[in-house]
């Protein structure tokens, strides 16, 4: 029990709250890290996931792609980038967003052929275009399964960020890394805690914000997204 | 020294001398991690099994497993295999207890949608035929549920293969010993070849339980 209660005076020690290693900074690299890899993933895959949904091709080829881009080790990738763009955040977040794609394209893809054809056929009826038909009528439906896909991806960034710090990076990583180089386990554990209150805390927001989002007709219609969003773990 | 200089000028992507000298290394780094992937996959699969059935029989069961265990999914496996580390040590313990536990989250979860997509009419002739509720559950609901099953394997099997290499920093690793040795001497060989096999490794794993499921479950081929 010694061990908690060392990360616990470590936690209240205020050296640890200050400077370039004390927990906001760490916190703040690992969040931008994150959110970056998110959006510029998110820019990519969302455009792509719904056009192929809505147009209804190539969407195996899409989920086929994605599928086989899950054999790829998240820590293998990091890895690679770091030895052909060297050191620097840029390679990080290049292999993150890679990471961040697949999830987005295949739920936001699923979400959108999901929708039902009457529907479609409905809102021809009523005379939408096609340009109004997708923005008012399909995504509006596909809202829960394109923010699981969102929220599978943004988990796995966080989670993925941490190995950052094997390449020289930022982040809460950090802490687990040097801990475990300089035999520290305090240091280890208190990056243990912070990782996992990061990536907790970021699944319960981004899940709030979904409930935010969808419709409450379609909340009351749809079995929960979470049954059929595909989720993945890459680290 | 001027050898190791020239040779981070000049370190091609596959060393083949490298590689021709160091067959059992790869090797065996190629077993530790199917043995690691099996453990992790068969223990998971021998505990969501019961507790699947368990939270698909009785509803208020559903919302603490699936919390507990997605709980414990959304954690990172660096993070816990750092607070693990403490307690168990360097060991195949500190590896598998994380993966198991992110094994269980995917299979409890595809078990019961599995079982729960048994349709009702299909439940009351069973019950009709005369059989009794246990095996009703192994010879009419579980064969039924068993497409969801293998779903659920293939994306634990794909998703373990790939974390297993983060165990690399803990000095263990399978595949992931040859990532981190590539990334420790900046020497690209190991990484490459340790990055392809994993790859392959997870296709043909993947690609195995899927023909696994076609022999087991035959009506199941024309999907």
């Amino acid at each position: 029990m010694s061990l908690l209660r060392q990360v616990w005076s470590w936690f209240g020690d205020s050296a640890h709250w200050h400077g370039s290693n004390g927990i906001p900074v760490r916190l703040a690299e690992h969040v931008q890290i994150s959110v970056e890899s998110v959006v510029i993933g998110a820019a990519i895959a969302l455009p792509v996931g719904i056009l192929l949904g809505h147009y209804g091709r190539f969407g195996n080829l899409a989920i086929n792609i994605s599928n086989t881009g899950r054999a790829i080790p998240s820590f293998g990738l990091l890895v690679v980038a770091f030895q052909i763009f060297g050191l620097g955040d840029g390679p990080i977040i290049l292999a993150l967003t890679a990471l961040a794609i697949p999830p987005m394209v295949t739920n936001s893809y699923v979400g959108l052929r999901e929708v039902d054809p009457d529907v479609k056929d409905a809102a021809r009826g009523m005379g939408y275009r096609d340009l109004a038909q997708l923005v008012r009528v399909e995504l509006p439906l596909a809202v829960p399964l394109i923010m699981a896909g969102i929220r599978t991806s943004a988990v796995q960034v966080v989670a993925t960020a941490t190995l950052a710090a094997l390449v020289a990076g930022g982040g809460l990583g950090r802490y687990i890394v040097d801990g475990y180089a300089t035999q520290k386990y305090d240091v280890m554990v208190v990056g243990a805690v912070l990782v996992a209150a990061l990536a907790l805390v970021t699944e319960v927001s981004l899940w709030g914000l979904q409930q935010l989002l969808v419709p409450r007709g379609i909340r009351l219609l749809k079995t929960p997204a979470s049954r059929r969003a595909t989720t993945f773990k890459t680290a | 020294m001027a050898s190791r200089v020239l040779l981070d000028i000049v370190d091609p992507w596959i060393n083949w001398d490298w590689l021709s000298t160091h067959v059992p290394y790869v090797l065996g780094a190629l077993k530790d991690h199917v043995q690691l992937t099996v453990i992790a996959v068969v223990a998971g699969l021998l505990i969501s099994l019961p507790l699947g059935v368990l939270a698909h029989r009785y509803v208020y069961l559903r919302a603490p497993v699936l919390g507990v265990f997605g709980g414990f999914y959304t954690i990172p496996s660096l993070a816990l295999f750092a607070a693990l580390v403490p307690y168990t040590g360097l060991s195949g313990t500190t590896a598998e207890i994380p993966l198991i536990g992110y094994n269980v989250l995917i299979l409890v979860r595809n078990i019961m949608v599995g079982l729960d997509a048994v349709p009702n009419d299909v439940l009351d002739a069973a019950d009709g035929m005369g059989y009794r509720r246990f095996p009703r559950l192994l010879r009419i609901e579980l064969p039924l549920a068993m497409p969801a099953i293998f779903a659920g394997l293939r994306v634990a099997t794909v998703s373990t293969i790939g974390i297993i290499t983060i165990t690399a920093v803990i000095g263990i690793g399978g595949l992931g010993a040859l990532i981190y040795k590539g990334l420790i001497e900046s020497f690209h060989t190991p990484l490459v070849v340790g990055m392809a096999l994993c790859v392959v490794l997870a296709l043909i794993a993947d690609l195995g339980l899927v023909g696994a499921e076609r022999l087991a479950l035959p009506w199941s081929r024309t999907r």
